[in-house]
């Protein structure tokens, strides 16, 4: 088993994406995805760090692959999504519709925002090209037992959510514009103010959602790590780590640590809470497995 | 000044409940029998005990389906239940009769609900699919004959007119 | 265009027909429809009567088998597909890709549909599901605008359905996991979404609250308009403001804009509802029949009086206004 690190879902300046992902060259990590999959309205701010980072991370033996958008609607969304697979390098589809731009049998991945909740749709998706499938954060360790035997059976590498808060929803309106007031056409480009989200709390002041522009992520960060021999036995060949702006190398050190037989509690990092609730088949946002 | 129904019902004494209970127990029995599929709508919420509350009734409800039960208790008495449903006798009625959408109803702050909240949704998918008439059951419940039923048709349907509150099915109206 | 109207129950359907549908959407009474709600939907007997009883009528039933298969477990969703094409579903909708490449394999001459819980936003997606699958039509997901619905139906060679009345989801459907964040069951696995077992209702000291999974979602005076409990219509703090962060608790409301969808290319109009009951189906039937004869007409559509219908007793015309983002 390995490690993943997948496409980042905050707007980030691009100084700061730089340094990302120069100090990812050198973190235990087998594989990296890069591309912004939230907000086709970011990409101009930091798409030019693209290549930079990709070459970094080639150059640091990583495999790179670039990620779609996860909600394409606009025309010049469907023209990036069609100069994506261009490129040449591996794509990560995190919208069913990239797939039209693919020839049938090219190879491509397959993100966690495509729901992919059982073995005829991963069937499906393998004839077409697919040879690596991030399962959809929800899913509980039963499905993922299943899908990850069928994976092996067609040579299909399974990913599993390892860490970071949970991208719950997708929506066409910008939460971050309409809590300042704003339309998401003339958004400004708030969610720029906030790299971990803007914290939702309930009305009896617990932490619950983050908001990130058009996305919704859960306020806990879910970690497979409790329940990594359990994934380890299902034949799971990696764990999606999720960037985040704070401790990220020692996070990746941490679950690399793990993998190799050290502690499966979750890394002892101020300010967070953690959850682990969807794998044992609980409601999310539960802390829900200790250790296994 | 004639008195509304509701402050009509609040003003009478509260009934004896032993007749009360009795008739209501056999019309219960006699709706299960004409309407198996109601029991098999609510299949696990079937044993759920469910307090209906007509706000300005003098008694309150309760209803086990599994037992085929209808139970009227008094307001000082609460029995122990599952979940509970307030409002209007008038909007139980017009929601029975299908002239009322439960959702509305309960959007627009009339209804309350509280307790099993899957045990009230899964009973009222099951009496609005049996197309209930009221009417008709009480008809039946009381084995009455032709003429005998003709008389109590109409004199629910008076009654139901006078009051304000739907007693019957009315396609014809809609 | 098509009218296409809700159905939780045989009552609902015969309401329904009677108030003027062409054709009913329903589902089986299990988890493999997206309204697997207590006491609702079809049994195999109704389903095959409600199905006779439209075709005698000369209207349609398409059947909703539009969650996502669970793994380990897909034989379920198998056999309703069989059931319903069996019984003469003039429409099968789904929207898992498994399941559609089951179907198009096993029953290749049934008719389907795209469910909106497929989410398919572009031409490209739609394309993509016809060309694999065979789709017939795609039913919309509400986060298009008319323009760009406008601008999808020329380049696609299917059917649209586009949602005009009920429940709004604010989030692309079928791709949103806030239920089971709190609850543990979701549209897509479970079919139900903000499950009634996981909400609680409470009331004390004049105030009504609602809970979803125990966690507080809405809190208003006794007697107020209360609605359900799902997370995206919740209230909610960030920062010291407290409100609806994500949609205000409204559902949709398109009946002046389906002269514009017409003019889109749309085919047919859903109204949402399977979970509402037989007196709703036929009140909001009834007005977007008088909607759809207005088209083409000079007179302007009848105001449809429906929004004492909506949760939150208010509506909104949603995405379809660019405005709403």
């Amino acid at each position: 088993m390995d490690l993943t690190v997948g496409p980042n879902a905050f707007f980030w300046p691009a100084e700061t994406v730089r340094a990302f992902y120069a100090a990812l060259a050198d973190a235990p990590v087998a594989r990296v995805v890069i591309g912004e999959w939230v907000c086709s309205k970011r990409l101009p701010f930091w798409q030019d760090e693209i290549p930079v980072a990709v070459d970094t991370l080639l150059g640091a033996d990583k495999e790179v692959a670039l990620s779609s958008l996860a909600l394409i609607t606009l025309r010049r969304e469907r023209k990036l999504a069609a100069d994506l697979v261009r490129v040449g390098l591996p794509v990560e589809i995190n919208d069913l519709s990239a797939l039209i731009h693919l020839e049938e049998g090219t190879p491509f991945w397959v993100g966690p925002m495509v729901n992919v909740y059982n073995e005829g749709t991963l069937r499906w998706l393998a004839a077409r090209g697919a040879t690596r499938v991030c399962l959809p954060p929800e899913l509980p360790l039963t499905s993922v037992r299943v899908l990850a035997e069928t994976g092996q059976g067609l040579g299909v590498a399974i990913e599993v959510w390892g860490h970071g808060r949970a991208p719950l929803a997708i929506s066409g309106r910008c939460y971050h514009a309409r809590l300042h007031g704003r339309a998401k056409d003339s958004c400004q480009f708030v969610c720029g103010d906030d790299p971990d989200g803007r914290e939702v709390e309930t009305m009896e002041g617990q932490p619950f959602l983050r908001v990130n522009g058009v996305q919704t992520l859960g306020h806990h960060t879910q970690t497979a790590l409790p329940q990594l021999a359990d994934l380890r036995a299902a034949g799971v060949s990696s764990l999606r780590i999720s960037p985040q702006i704070s401790d990220f190398p020692a996070i990746c050190a941490h679950y690399d640590r793990a993998l190799k037989g050290g502690s499966t509690a979750p890394p002892d990092l101020a300010g967070m809470d953690w959850a682990n609730g969807f794998l044992a088949g609980r409601p999310g946002v539960d802390w829900a497995v200790t250790q296994n | 000044m004639p008195l509304t129904f509701p402050q009509a019902v609040r003003n009478l004494p509260a009934p004896p409940l032993f007749p009360l209970t009795f008739l209501l127990g056999r019309l219960m029995r006699r709706v299960a029998a004409r309407h198996p599929a109601i029991l098999t709508r609510l299949g696990p919420h079937a044993g759920a005990r469910i307090l209906i509350d007509a706000q300005e009734g003098p008694v309150l409800f309760l209803m086990e389906p599994a037992a085929r039960r209808l139970t009227a208790h008094d307001r000082s008495h609460v029995p122990p239940h599952d979940a509970c449903i307030t409002g209007p006798m008038a909007d139980f009625l017009s929601m029975l009769h299908g002239l009322e959408d439960g959702d509305t109803l309960f959007f627009s702050g009339r209804l309350t609900i509280s307790g099993d909240t899957s045990a009230v949704l899964a009973l009222r998918n099951a009496l609005d699919d049996a197309e209930l008439d009221l009417t008709e059951e009480i008809i039946a419940t009381l084995a009455a004959g032709d003429a005998a039923a003709r008389l109590m048709r109409w004199g629910l349907r008076r009654a139901g007119a006078l009051a304000g509150v739907s007693l019957h099915r009315q396609p014809e109206d809609r | 265009m098509e009218l296409v109207c809700p159905a939780g129950t045989p009552a609902a359907l015969r309401a329904a027909l009677e108030a003027g549908a062409d054709a009913v959407y329903c589902g089986f009474a299990d988890e493999t429809n997206a309204r697997n709600f207590p006491g609702l939907n079809f049994s195999r007997p109704e389903l095959a009567a409600a199905i006779d009883l439209a075709h005698a009528r000369g209207k349609k039933v398409l059947v909703a088998i539009n969650t996502f298969p669970r793994a380990g477990a897909e034989p379920m969703w198998h056999r309703a597909i069989a059931d319903a094409a069996r019984f003469g579903a003039d429409a099968i909708i789904l929207a898992d890709p498994g399941l559609l490449a089951h179907a198009a394999d096993r029953h290749p001459d049934q008719r389907l549909h795209l469910s909106v819980q497929a989410a398919a936003a572009n031409a490209d997606a739609i394309n993509l599901y016809a060309r694999e699958f065979g789709v017939r039509r795609v039913v919309l997901p509400r986060v298009l605008s008319v323009e760009e619905i406008a601008a999808i139906t020329p380049e696609i060679s299917v059917e649209t359905e586009a949602f005009v009345f009920g429940g709004l989801c604010v989030m692309a459907e079928g791709r949103c996991s806030l239920s089971s964040y709190a609850t543990g069951q979701s549209p897509n696995m479970n079919g139900v979404c903000s499950p009634a077992s996981h909400v609680a209702y409470d009331s004390a000291g004049g105030q009504q609250s609602a809970r979803l999974g125990g966690y507080l979602i809405h809190q208003r005076p006794q007697g107020a308009t209360m609605p359900y409990p799902t997370l995206c219509k919740g209230c909610f703090t960030s920062r010291g403001e407290t409100g609806h962060i994500f949609e205000d608790p409204v559902s949709l409301d398109a009946s002046r804009l389906v002269p514009a969808l017409a003019r889109a290319g749309v085919t047919a109009l859903k109204i949402e509802g399977r979970q509402r009951s037989r007196a709703y189906v036929a009140e909001v039937v009834r007005a977007f029949r008088a909607v759809v004869a207005a088209i083409g007409s000079d007179t302007p559509p009848p105001a449809a009086a429906l929004a004492r219908l909506a949760e939150g007793q208010a509506a909104t015309t949603g995405a379809y206004a660019k405005t709403w983002r």
